[in-house]
């Protein structure tokens, strides 16, 4: 790459007494990236996003923002990013209008450009009708789009943003994402850590944790291919004899329940697909359908945990 | 399956405090042998429900029938039947695992024999076994939930109500908590169970979204998916995301597109019969100068038919 990296980790690693949370990262993100960090509770989302906001300091190794080192230029760095972290304070009393002009005084926005900055961000988040409402009487979707708001006050270049989406409704969720999508699409430079597997997929790259290790770096279809073996998924009338029946099949690694669907792990779809319609119509188990699935997000995740467990 | 029978049947269930309805003329019917969701983000009236259902609150009006019985003002004969989980279950912390089991199990008045019983086939479905001397504070989150399921089928409910029970676990331990819900299935206990996870919908045998009080879709996963959006998701894999979500979301109006969204490398296309305007769409891309690269429909996910639903 030719570009300077947005974000360049190196061995980063940060001890809490006797306990290792973030384990010698080395991740190198590039500017206008969409980076996912995904992982279990306690892998060590938080404290990554802490120390590269600045809020921590770093055990061992190194890491730098924009070009500048975070060690020791923590205080340049900050007009640079924005941090939205999971409890994300805003000032319940004050109005949305009012908590953004708060931040930009904070952030010390010139005077002329924090009008227009409010409107352009109470419209991006769809918040403009509700500017005078006090931030306690938001709905949860709507204080996280207006914690975000305020994140983007100072127009960082690259955001970190931890769990925005946890307990928010599917609904807020999905303009939630919208509105990062815009972002991206502009050219800021993203990453966003979550709990939940699916939104994995909406990122360019994805870095997942594990005890305070990074054990997969890649795009979302790399990590998918990552998985030993191929999905079938199988519509049986009567899954819990269908179940007993595939799992002893050679070639069958795991077999999965999503409601009255199986998904069977494979070593090979194309192999054994056949041979399970064989066994299936021998034994008279009736199916309404087979056919090869693509691997969940969360599936290729939980293998790839598995494996580090073993 | 209907023909296993009616584990509960809800008809224009209505509960109100005061001027909020928080549960507007609700309908179900849950069979016996299978999973059932309830479903639906919070605030949405899953609680009320399930207390409605337990008979400790009273609906304002409708019914609800659980395991044949009308649940009325008197529910004793009931109570033994039914195992709940509360979403703040209470264990002591200072008892060990098993000392929890055999605490609930005299609550429920269980014989000597039926709690020796109980105890053992609750480690088993729960899952905890080898950890039956582990104090409950030493527990993680995934495992407090696991005994507290087994502290709600020691005296083997033939119905069990579980009211978010995997709220805040981690992803693996949900799976291994939907997995130990497979195993009461086996033995014949039905499940009903309420969460916020949309992702977890698809765990289910039938399902109800719920929002606001009323319930919005109902049936199996593959039954709402096929009700909701027949063929609605275009998947695209063009070399510039950007650009292609800026294109069409431009022309949406004229293609009679609802969304346009990102998947990492991949473009997300929802609307109405997508299939008849795949052509439209590729040809829109083109003349904007962008290769719209591989063009697949692909099932939506229960997500989308919810937010769909919703509009």
């Amino acid at each position: 790459m030719t570009s300077q990296a947005a974000i360049a980790l190196s061995s980063l690693t940060k001890e809490f007494k006797d306990n290792r949370a973030v384990d010698s990262l080395d991740i190198s993100i590039q500017p206008g990236e969409l980076f996912g960090l995904v992982g279990p509770d306690g892998a060590g989302k938080t404290t990554t996003l802490r120390l590269l906001a600045g809020l921590l300091d770093i055990t061992e190794g190194e890491a730098t923002i924009a070009g500048l080192d975070l060690a020791a230029e923590t205080e340049k760095i900050k007009s640079h990013i924005g941090y939205m972290a999971q409890e994300f304070s805003m000032y319940a009393e004050l109005s949305v209008e009012e908590n953004l002009l708060f931040f930009a005084e904070l952030y010390d926005v010139p005077v002329e450009h924090i009008q227009a900055r409010k409107e352009r961000l109470l419209e991006f988040a769809g918040l403009t009708e509700f500017k005078e409402r006090r931030a306690a009487h938001l709905s949860g979707g709507m204080q996280k789009k207006l914690a975000l708001a305020c994140t983007l006050i100072h127009e960082p270049q690259i955001l970190l943003l931890d769990e925005p989406t946890t307990g928010v409704d599917p609904v807020s969720r999905r303009e939630f994402w919208n509105i990062l999508t815009e972002l991206h699409i502009n050219g800021t430079t993203i990453i966003v850590s979550t709990p939940y597997m699916d939104e994995a997929d909406r990122c360019s790259r994805v870095g997942l944790m594990y005890a305070g290790r990074l054990i997969v770096c890649a795009s979302p279809q790399e990590i998918r291919q990552r998985v030993e073996g191929e999905m079938i998924e199988l519509r049986p009338e009567d899954w819990q004899s269908a179940r007993v029946l595939v799992a002893e099949l050679p070639g069958v690694l795991e077999v999965q329940n999503y409601g009255e669907r199986l998904h069977l792990l494979v070593d090979s779809a194309e192999k054994r697909l056949p041979e399970i319609e064989t066994v299936l119509r021998s034994k008279k188990a009736s199916y309404r359908s087979i056919r090869p699935a693509p691997t969940g997000m969360e599936e290729a995740f939980i293998s790839l945990i598995k494996r580090m467990e073993d | 399956m209907k023909s296993n029978g009616i584990a509960a049947l809800a008809q224009d269930l209505v509960k109100r405090f005061g001027d909020f309805t928080a549960v507007a003329g609700m309908n179900f019917e849950v069979y016996r042998g299978e999973i059932f969701g309830f479903l639906g983000p919070n605030g949405s009236g899953k609680t009320t429900t399930i207390r409605m259902a337990l008979g400790l609150l009273t609906p304002t009006s409708g019914s609800v029938e659980v395991l044949g019985v009308p649940v009325d003002g008197n529910t004793h004969a009931l109570r033994p039947r039914i195992g709940y989980m509360s979403q703040r279950f209470s264990l002591y912390n200072d008892l060990s695992v098993l000392q929890n089991l055999q605490f609930y199990g005299r609550a429920y008045g269980l014989s000597n024999h039926e709690l020796k019983e109980g105890v053992e086939d609750a480690l088993v479905l729960a899952g905890l076994e080898g950890r039956e001397k582990v104090k409950t504070h030493e527990l993680s989150g995934g495992w407090r939930q696991r005994l507290a399921l087994g502290a709600a089928i020691l005296h083997e409910p033939e119905i069990l109500f579980l009211d978010e029970p995997t709220a805040g676990v981690d992803p693996l331990s949900r799976r291994d908590f939907w997995d130990l819900l497979y195993g009461l299935i086996e033995k014949n206990i039905t499940v009903f169970v309420t969460t916020h996870y949309m992702d977890e919908a698809e765990h289910c045998h039938r399902l109800a979204f719920i929002q606001s009080g009323s319930r919005i879709v109902y049936g199996s996963p593959a039954e709402i998916k096929e009700e909701v959006m027949p063929g609605q998701v275009l998947e695209l894999a063009p070399s510039d995301t950007g650009k292609t979500i800026q294109v069409l979301r431009e022309a949406s109006d004229r293609l009679k597109i609802d969304e346009v969204e990102l998947y990492g490398s991949l473009v997300h296309v929802f609307g109405p019969q997508m299939e008849d305007k795949l052509d439209a769409i590729i040809n829109t891309l083109r003349d904007a100068g962008h290769d719209p690269g591989q063009a697949s429909l692909v099932e939506p996910s229960l997500e989308d038919v919810f937010i769909a639903s919703i509009k």
